[in-house]
């Protein structure tokens, strides 16, 4: 935008950005460039929490806040645009008034809606930069096809444990996340956060990451993380960059792109586009903790076993429960009889139905999935027994 | 002996192991050599078809090896590969 275009800044704007105003970089002219800019963050959650807070707070003008889901005592743990006060609020409406209370000068639009090839257009439409802050692989492609097919910017961020990566995708001048990763991994070959867990204080650090990127491209300094990838490992606390190219045959930014509408990204993955879903192996395949209870109570010869890792068992277990790992599974199939009832069970229910594929895919019958995890089983059966 | 730092969603697979020290003149070799420590790696970093999945990147330093010669890349005694996972974590 020409300089006499952006909006003028007000005393108390002055005043408030002053330390913005102080550096040569920013100055007046960059402030109002903030003031002029639009970002969407698709996703309130670990990463959308720290990048609208500080977006807010640099006075970026205009910020669109996607998400479909309530505050949920779980969240708070990182999520920090929330708080106790708004559980069981929707999500977007939480982190509008947070935002607004950082800062009223700035205008934050909601949508309470789950980010889908049929909305996605008219959500993106009138935002100059999206900030991927989602938690599934489904919506991470169509963040990334959306931005290559619309000419936006893609603010990209992804944590797990202790280990965080960002970067900056625009097809116009560099590569995609199609160029890194051309297909997602199949389902349940890599854990999700809400399997696996993170590390509280990881999606801020990425999360900054991300909102600085933001930053800088609107005042077009720096130098932004296109065409690089950084990997940061909070436990050694190190970071590192690597380079990343444009993939000539990439599907949707390559020389021939197949992809030219937005596709449906659940059946291309393979998976839901939700981290933390209950986990179901199909109704054939399970059973949910009132029906275990019952063959429990009368004695049913049934192999209970626990696929979570050992560390797991000290929140909460089933008496007469074994442990196998879902990591070593497969190399345990010889212990397992395909005669013998078998019920397997994890958190809620996801790893528990990979479990069930190796064992099905063996030739076992006679298996089921807890439906819902242990974590159904606090629900519905024992609720002396935590949640987590 | 080349090394090779294992993802942090990929160490379940290799008993909990961050890096493993490995024997091996290229890319293909280590990888090798890592599948045959850790059997239960191999799924995670090859297909049926003996292929590294699309969704696996190894590095060199900077550098994807597929910028360089692929699996057949030569590696130096002291030379570290990194592999780079798919990872969606974020919202939840």
């Amino acid at each position: 935008m020409m300089e006499t275009m952006l909006p003028e800044l007000s005393n108390q704007e002055i005043h408030r950005y002053s330390r913005h105003l102080l550096i040569p970089d920013v100055g007046m002219e960059g402030q109002r460039k903030l003031k002029a800019a639009s970002v969407l963050v698709v996703g309130t959650g670990g990463l959308g929490s720290p990048v609208s807070l500080y977006l807010a707070a640099a006075g970026v003008g205009r910020i669109g806040l996607v998400d479909y889901d309530v505050v949920d005592f779980s969240n708070l743990q990182r999520q920090i645009v929330h708080g106790e006060s708004r559980l069981g609020d929707l999500k977007v409406d939480s982190a509008r008034d947070r935002l607004l209370d950082l800062n009223s000068e700035i205008q934050v639009d909601t949508y309470n809606e789950f980010l889908s090839s049929d909305n996605a257009f008219r959500i993106a439409e009138p935002y100059d930069i999206i900030i991927d802050g989602t938690d599934n692989f489904p919506t991470r492609y169509l963040v990334n096809d959306l931005c290559v097919l619309t000419g936006k910017a893609n603010v990209y961020g992804s944590i797990y444990r202790f280990d965080g990566q960002a970067s900056v995708f625009d097809a116009r001048v560099g590569p995609c996340y199609r160029c890194l990763f051309p297909e997602p991994p199949p389902p349940g070959l890599v854990p999700s956060c809400a399997e696996g867990g993170v590390l509280g204080v990881l999606p801020g650090t990425i999360g900054s990451i991300q909102a600085t990127e933001a930053l800088k491209l609107i005042l077009e300094i720096g130098e932004p993380l296109i065409g690089r990838l950084l990997l940061y490992d909070a436990l050694d606390l190190s970071f590192q960059t690597v380079k990343l190219q444009k993939n000539p045959d990439c599907k949707v930014c390559g020389e021939h792109p197949e992809v030219t509408e937005l596709i449906d990204y659940v059946d291309f993955c393979g998976m839901p586009a939700h981290d933390d879903e209950e986990g179901s192996a199909g109704e054939e395949w399970d059973i949910t903790a009132p029906e275990l209870a019952e063959k429990l109570k009368k004695g049913e010869d049934l192999r209970l076993i626990d696929v979570r890792e050992p560390h797991e068992l000290e929140i909460s277990h089933l008496e007469g429960a074994e442990l196998i790992p879902l990591g070593q599974f497969a190399s345990h199939l010889s212990e397992l009889d395909s005669a013998e009832d078998i019920v397997l069970f994890c958190k809620s229910g996801t790893r528990s139905t990979r479990a069930l594929e190796i064992l099905a895919s063996a030739g076992f019958k006679k298996v089921k999935n807890l439906k819902g995890g242990i974590n159904a089983w606090a629900l519905e059966v024992d609720p002396s027994m935590p949640i987590y | 002996m080349p090394q090779l730092k294992i993802p942090t969603p990929l160490r379940p697979y290799a008993e909990g192991e961050s890096i493993l020290s490995l024997d091996g003149r290229n890319v293909a070799e280590v990888l090798a050599a890592a599948v045959d420590l850790h059997p239960q790696l191999k799924k995670h970093l090859f297909n049926e078809d003996d292929q590294l999945r699309p969704f696996v990147n190894i590095f060199l330093g900077e550098e994807n090896v597929n910028e360089l010669d692929g699996l057949q890349t030569n590696l130096e005694e002291d030379d570290t590969l990194l592999i780079i996972p798919s990872i969606a974590g974020g919202r939840a």
